[in-house]
């Protein structure tokens, strides 16, 4: 009977399994397109590392050590029923373990400085300025700079830091582009700022990842990056082509449902302020007066391009 | 009327599901098969006065047990429901707004009405025996912790027929469990369920605390008292400082939606962020509370099965009441990506990562009990041992969500599903199992079957495995969590259906048990001697199986660790018992000063279900009507000074003699 | 409530130090405190939280009269005071002045609820109730729970001053006197934070 043994292989053959297969491009948060998720990738793998280096010797001894000391009647393992004390042995198991971690805290510290998701990204590109809207249950981007707005999609241009803006209608729901980096909250009463990346063109997945009701799951939306050019062709497009966004347009965004992908030639001015300030009340500053989170300055310190 | 009476009806019951309004007829058949049972074999008098009233820590160990089993079966059916759906969503097997009701009382159900109910089960069941005591500190509010847990728990599942279930996960951030965000009735029954409950629960974790620091078996210092009772006082010592959180964080929440209040609302000036910290004030806490008695179950098997004393004690003790200091430090983890900042998120990453250190220890110290020891493998021993694996990995994947940076894109996905589920099953589950399949035999005197246990084990093992570590690699693949639907287009579709595999052989392996305690019920082989595993090493292991109602006829005097262990060992070397111990054993018999039962538990924690039920409904006659009966039961427990008795000599001495009887 | 362990004379002998049903109780309760002083203090974290969140509305320097709250507190005060005379009165057997000095601290106690009521039925009249806004919500709370907290005291005090005159001062009376006094003198210093942390730092 050798049940840890059992469990092991299939533990590896199911890790194997995984492994193998994390070279697909399924695996968005192993297939990164910003240096941001890239950063991130490295820091899971580390960790994993780390952590098997100690994992996998513990499954080594627990199947051995349930194999040689089962009791049999020919059995040659040692018995002491009383031995319950090593000071060797103490030291080893405390030990390793908290260098293990004394080194994985060190290098989780400056990660967890180096990727503060309102710090700027380094880059000789110009960064583009997104703001962001969760409602129920779409996304609104608004560009304050281009002037025009989408719904449950949006493009970037490549190699070019974009600063995200998220708020929220209501409910908090975080923002996630798997293949750029990590997400975001997104509350109202606040704007949160979150620095991204993208260092390759193409469609990138994106979706809710705070539960907010009903329709949550589709919340999806679609991170279009393209070059610079694309790009400005595009915003051209649609500020000829697309109707604006009017406030009855907002209204009915702010109604539950679903919708659907969109663009507008304009929208009204500040709207994203005006939702995001929607709740609090003159003379105060937000949903939490005086305790706003840390929100660095952009030329603050800098993340460094991969 | 009819029609007033129509219109009441269907707000008041589920309607409009064929799924639910299958589980009402159930309920409905299931109630009146009960009671015409009870009335034909004229058991009502026998249900009132022996499990009711009772005020017996054993038989309420059994009670918590049998419902946190029936709990597991509907969480579980939750789980099932969800995965079928995940399986194939395009099939839209479950409406979204079921789906998200679904995942919220699966929730709520297995952590709060499954783990902890059993677990406050397995302490009722075995730490008065283990230390030598009589009852609880407190026998009374533990009948009164019981019934309150049943109060709260019918509360919350009956908005599953009646009402409307919650349906805003199972913390219930607001704004989304606001009025604004929740305007039904399930939110409400969320709030009084778990309230009332944690009542309970914050009782229980005084009760065992007075109780294990005073009461002791003379002899037993504490640094020589089992390691599950450690656990237990450590346990417990976390309850009482987490759960007065979590009774205002529920309070504040209830006040918003009641009185219309602005704790957490968007407007007012509201704060939101401030309820994510004082839930996770309490839920953090709250996972340890339920780990660290499994901890000590694992400490007491493998001990056991290793014919061996259980390696590093003190280091043990320090590594479990170091566990629950530092839970209490950690619960910003639970929201890294709220944006508090990078100073606040690397303090609480690497007070995260630092608790990993103690675990890991006790780790090394188990498999070096086993280690020169002579190991058999009864089913306890089975879990004990699968534990290991399952719950280093998950360990590891914690680690790996500690890293803050890196839980940017672990955070609410499937990866984050995996670890909770790994540690709370691989730990949790399995330690609880494996208690209970050790305990068993001196609950009921005789033992579950081995051949089914073992089936039902390896069900649930290659079950877990291959519903879980398909999560981990969804999570990678950007899935998120609470999703009832997603695009056939992102790849998910393959693993979940694994998944969903993995969850039915855990269903099935759930059948076994179910079948395992029928059959060991029809084919009863009792063992009333009490040392039922033969190797006990421990004090409940002296007396029969089932314990008499007083536990010990004589108090005994403890020498040691592992007193039952040496005191054979003495045997069988043809010592003799210190004096002042050979004393204890021998003295006359005297009177037991026992508690009586009490009629006011029960009938109290009805009162605060109407109350409950009343604020929910907001029918202010029945609130007044709930808590003015909450306060004359509190009353005439006040006044009776008519609660005890004494069991004489001679009743004493026929338990014993037929216990002695039924041993042979 | 009665404690199994095998006495053959009832109360008047002990086996055993941590067997004593009495102190058993007593240290039960000193538990339960602890678990009091987490809830009080996740109240006073909420307020402080959320104490300058008055959205746009009436401000507590405004309409808190202060006068008031200080008698409120040199009541409260008091009744801790008198709650220590009745156990002196315990200690030397003087069931009379037990009950007579138990009497007065319950008075006392309900007129600190009186003039709270008062108090919040002023401050709602002028336009700040809970559902004000956040500020008036942790104040309503955090005050009122241990109003309510002090109103359990009195019906329980009231409880105990019958069990003693029906029944005198016996080893099990004396424990209720001694942790309903506990009890009474943990709201007494509850208060001093609430008075010191909402009023105090309100006006100044």
């Amino acid at each position: 009977m050798r049940p840890a043994f059992r469990k092991l292989s299939i533990l590896l053959s199911v890790a194997l399994l995984l492994i193998l297969s994390g070279c697909s491009e399924q695996y968005l948060v192993l297939d990164p397109k910003g240096p941001i998720a890239a950063a991130q990738k490295d820091l899971i793998l580390i960790t994993t590392l780390i952590c098997a280096v100690i994992a996998i010797p513990v499954f080594a001894i627990t199947a051995v050590i349930v194999w040689r000391y089962r009791e049999r009647p020919n059995s040659k393992a040692s018995y002491k029923p009383n031995w319950e004390h090593s000071t060797k042995l103490e030291t080893i198991w405390w030990g390793i373990p908290i260098i293990a971690i004394a080194i994985l805290a060190v290098i989780t510290v400056n990660y967890t400085y180096k990727l503060e998701p309102a710090v700027a990204i380094q880059s000789e590109n110009e960064p583009i300025e997104i703001q962001v809207t969760s409602l129920d249950w779409k996304w609104l981007f608004t560009y304050p700079d281009q002037g025009v707005a989408t719904v449950n999609y949006f493009k970037a241009p490549v190699d070019t830091p974009i600063r995200f803006k998220l708020t929220s209608d209501m409910a908090m729901n975080s923002f996630w582009i798997p293949n750029l980096g990590g997400q975001l909250y997104t509350m109202s009463g606040m704007a949160m700022t979150l620095h991204l990346l993208a260092d390759e063109e193409g469609q990138y997945y994106g979706s809710g990842a705070n539960f907010t009701g009903e329709h949550f799951a589709q919340m999806t939306f679609t991170a279009d990056i393209t070059s610079q050019e694309e790009f400005d062709a595009w915003v051209s497009e649609v500020k000829t082509t697309e109707r604006a966004l009017t406030e009855t347009d907002v209204e009915k965004l702010k109604q539950q449902g679903t919708a659907e992908v969109a663009q507008f030639s304009s929208f009204p001015d500040n709207v994203f302020y005006d939702i995001m300030m929607q709740y609090v009340e003159e003379g105060e500053q937000g949903a939490h007066a005086g305790h706003m989170p840390a929100d660095a300055n952009d030329e603050a310190s800098e993340h460094h391009n991969h | 009327m009819l029609d007033t009476i129509k219109e009441f009806a269907s707000e008041f019951f589920v309607t409009g599901d064929p799924m639910i309004l299958g589980a009402q007829v159930s309920i409905a058949l299931a109630l009146v098969a009960i009671v015409f049972v009870l009335t034909f074999f004229k058991k009502w008098k026998w249900l009132w006065t022996e499990w009711l009233t009772t005020v017996d820590h054993k038989k309420i160990g059994i009670m918590y047990i049998i419902c946190s089993i029936l709990m597991l079966f509907r969480g579980g059916v939750d789980a099932l429901l969800m995965r079928i759906q995940l399986a194939a969503p395009q099939v839209e097997f479950l409406h979204a707004d079921h789906y998200n009701a679904i995942f919220t009382t699966h929730g709520v159900i297995m952590i709060l009405f499954m783990a902890m109910p059993l677990m406050f089960g397995l302490f009722n069941i075995v730490v008065p025996l283990q230390i030598g005591a009589r009852d609880v500190a407190f026998p009374f509010l533990n009948s009164l912790s019981f019934w309150l847990f049943f109060a709260g728990a019918m509360l919350f599942n009956v908005s599953f027929v009646i009402g409307g279930s919650p349906d805003a996960g199972w913390l219930a951030y607001p704004p989304l469990s606001e009025l604004s965000g929740s305007p039904g009735l399930g939110q409400d029954f969320y709030i009084w369920g778990i309230q009332i409950s944690g009542i309970g629960s914050l009782a229980s974790g005084i009760n065992f605390v007075v109780t294990i620091l005073k009461m002791r078996a003379p002899g037993m210092k504490l640094m020589q008292m089992p390691m599950f009772s450690w656990s237990v006082l450590s346990s417990s010592i976390t309850i009482m400082f987490a759960f007065p959180i979590l009774t205002v964080t529920l309070f504040l929440l209830f006040l918003d939606r009641y009185l219309g209040a602005h704790f957490f609302t968007v407007d007012g000036g509201g704060n939101p962020m401030m309820y994510l910290n004082l839930i996770w004030m309490w839920g953090h806490p709250e996972v340890y509370i339920v780990i660290l008695p499994a901890f000590g179950i694992f400490s007491e098997v493998v001990a056991t099965f290793s014919k061996k004393k259980i390696f590093g004690y003190k280091s043990m003790v320090f590594a479990l009441m170091s566990i629950s200091f530092f839970s209490f430090f950690t619960w910003a983890h639970h929201f890294f990506t709220m944006g508090s900042g990078a100073n606040v998120n690397a303090f609480f990453a690497v007070t995260t990562m630092i608790i990993a250190i103690p675990t890991g220890v006790k780790v090394f110290n188990w498999l070096f009990t086993m280690y020169r020891g002579k190991l058999s493998f009864p089913t306890p021993m089975l879990w004990a041992v699968a534990f290991i694996p399952c719950f280093v990995v998950g360990g590891m994947t914690g680690v790996m969500l500690s890293v803050a940076p890196a839980d940017f894109q672990f955070h609410n996905s499937y990866f984050l599903i995996a670890h909770f589920h790994q540690v709370l099953i691989g730990g949790v589950v399995f330690g609880y199992f494996a208690g209970l399949y050790y305990w068993w035999p001196k609950m009921f005197g005789f033992k579950l079957h081995e051949g089914l246990g073992k089936w039902a084990f390896w069900f649930w093992n290659i079950g877990f495995y291959v519903c879980f570590m398909p999560q981990y690699a969804l999570g990678l693949m950007g899935m998120t969590r609470r999703f009832n639907e997603y695009n056939f287009d992102m790849g998910w579709q393959p693993l979940n259906v694994v998944s969903t595999i993995g969850a039915f052989l855990m269903g099935i392996a759930f059948l076994f048990q179910v079948w395992q305690i029928a059959h060991s019920i029809r084919f009863l082989k009792m063992d009333k001697s009490g040392d039922n595993w033969g190797q006990g090493r421990t004090l409940e292991w002296s007396i029969p199986s089932p314990a008499p109602h007083y536990n010990f006829a004589r108090t005994p005097q403890v020498v040691g660790q592992d007193d039952w262990w040496e005191t054979k060992q003495r045997q069988e070397r043809g010592e003799a018992d210190p004096a002042h111990v050979a004393a204890a054993k021998t003295a006359p018999l005297e009177p037991i000063h026992m508690p009586k039962n009490s009629g006011i538990p029960i009938i109290m924690s009805g009162f605060w279900f109407l109350a409950g039920f009343g604020f929910v409904w907001d029918w202010k006659w029945m609130i007044v009507l709930g808590l003015g009966g909450v306060i004359v039961t509190m009353l005439a427990r006040s006044f009776n000074y008519n609660d005890d008795y004494y069991v004489t000599v001679e009743e004493i001495e026929r338990t014993e003699a037929a216990a002695a009887k039924g041993a042979n | 409530m009665a404690q199994a362990h095998s006495n053959a004379h009832g109360h008047g002998k002990h086996d055993h130090g941590h067997h004593d049903l009495e102190s058993l109780k007593q240290f039960g309760f000193w538990l339960f405190m602890i678990t009091d002083v987490i809830l009080f203090s996740t109240l006073f974290a909420t307020f402080i939280v959320l104490r300058d969140n008055t959205a746009g509305g009436p401000i507590g320097t405004d309409l808190i009269e202060m006068n008031g709250i200080i008698i409120s507190t040199f009541i409260l005060l008091t009744s801790s005071f008198t709650s220590g005379l009745a156990l002196l009165s315990m200690n030397k057997g003087d069931k009379k002045g037990l009950i007579l000095w138990l009497a007065v601290s319950a008075l006392l106690g309900l007129s600190f609820i009186y003039l709270e009521v008062n108090e919040f039925i002023h401050l709602v009249h002028e336009g700040a109730a809970i559902s004000t806004s956040a500020f008036w919500s942790a104040f309503y709370t955090l005050v009122g729970t241990h109003g309510l907290h002090v109103s359990v005291g009195i019906v329980w005090m009231t409880a105990i001053i019958i069990q003693i005159a029906k029944r005198g001062i016996t080893p099990v009376t004396k424990r209720k006197v001694n942790i309903i006094s506990l009890y009474w003198h943990f709201l007494d210093a509850v208060w001093i934070f609430v008075f010191s942390i909402v009023y105090l730092m309100e006006v100044m």
